[in-house]
This record gives structure tokens, C-alpha cells and sequence, in this order.
């Protein structure tokens, strides 16, 4: 039995602590908003936050996270509401959408180290989130957009589970 | 005239085999009744709780997951497997029926209470200078600990090795046995910082290189770094190859919170180490910061701020730009979002490689660890995990990487034979996994 929070509530779970936690989250929790994209840690696709950090979730086993904060693309903001979720939308950044989440969970991380970045730290940090229909540039547009809101002071209430 | 020095030589053996034995020869000392130490004052166990921190008892003396000090993690040697021993007040498989003069013993003179040897595996060569009320606050503690029945594991040290008197004669040529003496002339933080260094926090245990029988080589090695358990414990004098010095500063913060900016974090045993020197009160992590800034020689050297810092982070982006090297795509796509820093400052959460010892180490045997097992969220910087990549990455990946921040991060001399190293630390680590019972 693994014990964790999966946004803000308590999820314990039967199941061998050497899964990825990928597919505890999508086959035995039913959130889906995180995908699968490789398997082995080199897209981003998985991206979900373990104690407020972006992780890859494919190669992070359950047993891993055991008593930690476990936050996906459905907690990052109860009302779907973060910043980064709002640029997305006025500048729209997906195509297909399929990496968007693991995108967006890996921005922001890089919006709270880097709080005003420079196309320098996007392209560095994002740089092993791949989207396969090239939206780099909308991507890097938002991430902006987002960053300019976050700076701009206004309090954000959706970091509840950050 | 031949019966004469068969004689003589009969005489002789005998005499060297009575000199031997009365040299190394300890009684047993009488058991004391189970539960008949009590009353301990609550400081007195307060202050053991602290001091079995300073000498992470709990990290050797535990296996995995286990009851705290039951024993029985395995700790693989030159020689073989020892395991360690049931430290709980259990009368029979524990230390439930020895006396305070007995733990003494054990502690200041690698004796058990029966009188046998023990392996030096168990640190008296260090514990021998803990002054003796330290020594009775340790055995405070440890005598109110609950009891776990645990009987110990059996060593799988082959002949020779298995006897436990000639490590009597191990003692006579390598252990310096007494209590610390302070050196006059340095101050009381320095001396106290090197009474716990030397003696039960056993630094040297891991940073100091080790002779064929498992000894300290001579004292000019003393803490030049070292190979233990497959990881490499870095030099703690000024032989130490991070570009930035380890300051006053920065061995206190490392060894307070686990982790620095401008260092790294503390990974493998080191994470142990951090995580049980944190019942230490500040003033003697400043001790011990006192002491290695002054024996590393940067005490008088400032922290940071200064060239080798910008060089290091000018590095940090290298890469993130297509190019057309395997080791860089690589790395861009598995490790660049968590450890790339701008230009201005790195930060502690984003471990910069160019400023870390696992890449300018001599051996890429830390950063192959590193890699393959990453770092948990109970270790390192707390509550920021490294997934393992042991899985996600083969042999020549991991190498590639680990060649190519070598080769872009550090003006070292290239990891040699690395792809075969991978492979080989991969076979280890699947068999150390099997260790512990």
C-alpha cells in the first residue's frame, strides 16, 4: 500500500511501488490529462509536479513518491484557471494538444525559478518538452504572456496545491 | 646441535604465541541482568540521542525499512559481507546484557563483551577518541531504545579473514587507541569540530584512502578522497577538484540543509550523513565547518562571486541550441530542464553540474551512481527528486552524457573506457540489491 496526495486529496493505492507512476495516475487513479509519450524520460509528455517540481512521470516509480505531493494538469489549478493555462488559450498554443499538459507543468517550474525568462531559459528548460506539431513558438509566446501576469502581482489562487 | 635449535625455535614459537596472547587477549565481561541499567536522567539520554547522529549509528547499524538499530545491513568489503549487529537492548540478540564498562570497551577498544575481536567495520578506530561521558550518553540512549529481537547475519568473509583474533593483530599495527586531544593553539570551535570529525563522525572512514588490509594509508593521504562502496567520497583537503573552494560558508550550509548552490547536493552515503548530523545543534556543524575550512585551506578564500563561478555558468547552456552531437541531445532531452541555470546565479534546486564534484571527480563513478539510481526525495536537497534513469537509458547513453558534460563543463581530462564502467556499475548495483536479507 502506497500513500501519496494526488492534488490536495489522499490517494492510497495496491500496487507494486516499482510501476511507473504514470500509470497509477492514468489506469488506476483515472486521471488522464498526463500522457505517455516515450516511456524513458526524454519528451516531456508525462511532466506532472512531485512536491511543486516538474517530473517526469514515466520513469518515476511509485514507491518513489510514497508521502509526497503528487500535483497533474487537473490540479494545477482547481478552475483550469492558472496563468499558464490562460495564455494558452488567448495565444492558442496546441495543435494536436496531446504534449500540452507535460508543457505546461514543465513552464511552470521554469516560471518559478525563472520569473521573468529569457527566450534563452524557455528554450533551455523546455527543451525536453517535444511537441511533434512544432507549436514552439506559440509555446514560448504563452509562457511569456503567463510570466507577465505571474509578475504583474496579481495573487493567483490556484497554487493551492503547489 | 640440530636438537638444540629445534629447541630453541619450540621455546621461541611458544614465547611469540604467549606474547601475542596476553597482547590480545580480553576477558569476557559478566552479563548484566536484562533491564537492570534504568533511571538514565532525560538529558543524558537526550544528549545520545544527538551524539548517535554525530556518529550515524542508525544508518549501519538498520537495514532498509527495518526497526532502527536491529542490525543486520550488510556492508559489501574487499573481503566480503559484514553485517552489522543488533544494537537494541534485546538481551539476547541485542546488547540487552551489557554493561556500561562493556559498550566502553567495545567503543574505545573494538571489543565485544564476550571478549572476541570485532571487525573494524564497526569504526572504533574512530570511536577510541569519544570521551567517555559521550560514550555513556550513547549508551543512555541506546540502553532505553525499544528492544527488537534480531539475531545477527552471518559474515560471508572467507578464511582468513573469518578469524576474529588476527584482527587483534590488525589493531596493533594500525589502530592509535585513546581519546581526543586537543590541539593547542586552534580554537575551541576547531577542536571541537575535529573531536567529532576524528572520532565518532568518522570522516575519514570514507575520505580517506583505505591500504590492502582495509587501513588508513599514511597521514599525508589523510581525507584525499577515496573509493567506498562504489562511490567516490571526495578529498576534503585542498586537493579537492570543484571549482569553487569549500568555505567556512558553504560546508555549513552543505552540511545543515544537504545541499548548496554553488556545490551541489549530498547524494548516496553523504545524504545519510547530512540527514543524521541534523541532530546536531548549529554550533557543531559550524565546528566541523571550522575545521575542514581550515584543513582544505579556504578559510582565508571567499565564497563565490568570482571568476570560476561565471565560467562555470556560461557553461550551462551550451547545447540547448541544436547540435550535432549525440551526448548533447541526450542531455537537452533527459537532464537540461532540471539542472540548466542562467547566467547570472545558480540556484539550489538546479544542481549545476559545471560547479560539481560528481563531474570533476577522477572517476565518473558518482555521476554513473547518480545517473542510473537518481536521488530520492529523502535524500539530497529534501522534497526535490532526480528520477533513476537506469531504465530509461542504455549503457552508451548514460556514457555519452556523462563524456559529454566532461568534455563541455570541466577542462578535466576525458572519462576513459566509460560505456564499460556503466555496464559495470550496472551489474554491481544489481547485486548489491540483493544484500541485505
Amino acid at each position: 500500500m502506497t500513500r501519496f496526495e494526488l492534488n490536495g486529496r489522499d490517494v492510497s493505492v495496491e500496487v507494486a511501488d516499482d510501476t511507473p507512476l504514470l500509470w497509477v495516475i492514468r489506469d488506476d487513479l483515472g486521471l488522464t490529462g498526463t500522457k505517455f509519450g516515450c516511456g524513458i524520460g526524454l519528451c516531456g509528455a508525462c511532466t506532472l509536479h512531485i512536491d511543486g517540481r516538474a517530473i517526469r512521470s514515466c520513469i518515476t516509480p511509485l514507491g518513489a513518491v510514497a508521502n509526497a505531493r503528487v500535483t497533474t494538469i487537473e490540479g494545477l489549478d482547481p478552475k483550469g484557471q492558472h496563468p499558464l493555462q490562460k495564455a494558452w488559450i488567448a495565444t492558442q498554443a496546441p495543435q494536436c494538444g496531446y504534449c500540452q499538459s507535460g508543457q505546461i507543468m514543465q513552464a511552470a517550474t521554469l516560471l518559478k525559478d525563472f520569473p521573468d525568462p529569457s527566450d534563452q531559459d524557455i528554450d533551455a528548460v523546455m527543451n525536453g518538452s517535444l511537441c511533434r506539431c512544432m507549436a514552439y513558438v506559440r509555446i514560448r509566446q504563452a509562457i511569456k504572456l503567463a510570466a507577465a501576469e505571474l509578475r504583474s502581482g496579481t495573487v493567483h489562487e490556484g497554487t493551492a496545491h503547489e | 646441535m640440530i636438537k638444540r635449535i629445534y629447541i630453541g625455535l619450540a621455546i621461541l614459537v611458544v614465547l611469540g604465541a604467549a606474547l601475542f596472547f596476553a597482547l590480545v587477549w580480553r576477558p569476557t565481561i559478566a552479563p548484566i541482568a536484562p533491564g537492570s541499567v534504568a533511571g538514565f536522567p532525560a538529558e543524558l539520554v537526550a544528549k545520545g540521542e544527538a551524539l548517535a547522529g554525530a556518529g550515524y549509528c542508525a544508518t549501519c547499524h538498520t537495514v532498509k525499512g527495518g526497526q532502527p538499530y536491529a542490525g543486520g545491513y550488510g556492508m559489501p568489503t574487499p573481503f566480503g559481507v559484514i553485517y552489522s549487529t543488533n544494537i537494541t537492548p534485546d538481551p539476547d540478540s541485542g546488547i540487552g546484557r551489557w554493561s556500561e564498562a562493556a559498550f566502553m570497551r567495545a567503543m574505545h577498544e573494538g571489543v565485544s563483551r564476550d571478549g572476541s575481536h570485532l571487525y573494524p567495520a564497526f569504526p572504533y578506530d574512530y570511536f577510541t577518541k569519544v570521551a567517555d561521558e559521550d560514550v555513556r550518553a550513547l549508551y543512555a540512549f541506546l540502553m532505553t531504545r525499544e528492544p527488537v529481537s534480531a539475531p545477527a547475519q552471518r559474515n560471508t568473509l572467507p578464511f582468513p579473514f573469518n578469524i576474529r583474533v588476527l584482527q587483534a593483530g590488525w589493531k596493533l599495527l594500525f589502530m592509535d587507541q585513546g581519546r581526543y586531544r586537543p590541539v593547542a593553539g586552534k580554537s575551541e570551535a576547531w577542536n571541537r569540530g575535529a573531536y567529532l570529525a576524528e572520532g565518532l563522525s568518522h570522516c575519514a572512514a570514507c575520505h580517506t584512502p583505505r591500504n590492502v588490509l582495509g587501513a588508513e594509508k599514511a597521514a599525508d593521504d589523510s581525507y584525499a578522497g577515496a573509493m567506498i562502496e562504489g562511490w567516490f567520497a571526495p578529498a576534503l583537503t585542498a586537493a579537492n577538484t570543484t571549482p569553487l573552494p569549500w568555505t567556512q560558508d558553504e560546508l555549513f550550509t552543505y552540511l545543515r540543509s544537504g545541499a548548496t548552490a554553488l556545490h551541489g547536493v549530498a547524494a548516496g552515503k553523504m545524504s545519510d550523513v547530512v540527514h543524521d548530523l541534523g541532530r546536531l545543534p548549529d554550533a557543531d556543524i559550524q565546528a566541523i565547518s571550522v575545521y575542514f575550512a581550515d584543513l582544505n585551506g579556504s578559510s582565508a578564500l571567499k565564497t563565490g562571486s568570482d571568476e570560476a563561478l561565471a565560467k562555470a555558468l556560461a557553461t550551462s547552456a551550451l547545447g540547448s541550441r541544436l547540435e550535432p552531437d549525440a551526448g548533447a541531445v541526450l542531455y537537452w532531452a533527459a537532464c537540461g530542464s532540471c539542472h540548466y541555470n542562467s547566467a547570472t546565479t545558480p540556484l539550489s534546486v538546479r544542481p549545476e553540474l559545471a560547479l560539481n564534484s560528481a563531474l570533476t571527480a577522477a572517476t565518473p563513478d558518482t555521476f554513473i551512481h547518480i545517473v542510473m539510481a537518481g536521488i530520492g526525495l529523502e535524500e539530497g536537497i529534501p522534497n526535490v527528486l532526480m528520477p533513476a534513469f537506469s531504465q530509461a537509458l542504455n549503457d552508451g547513453e548514460i556514457a555519452k552524457i556523462a563524456d559529454y558534460l566532461r568534455r563541455t563543463r570541466t577542462e578535466l581530462p576525458a572519462w576513459e573506457q566509460l560505456e564499460a564502467r556503466v555496464a559495470a556499475i550496472r551489474r554491481e548495483s544489481a547485486g548489491s540489491a540483493d544484500l541485505s536479507p
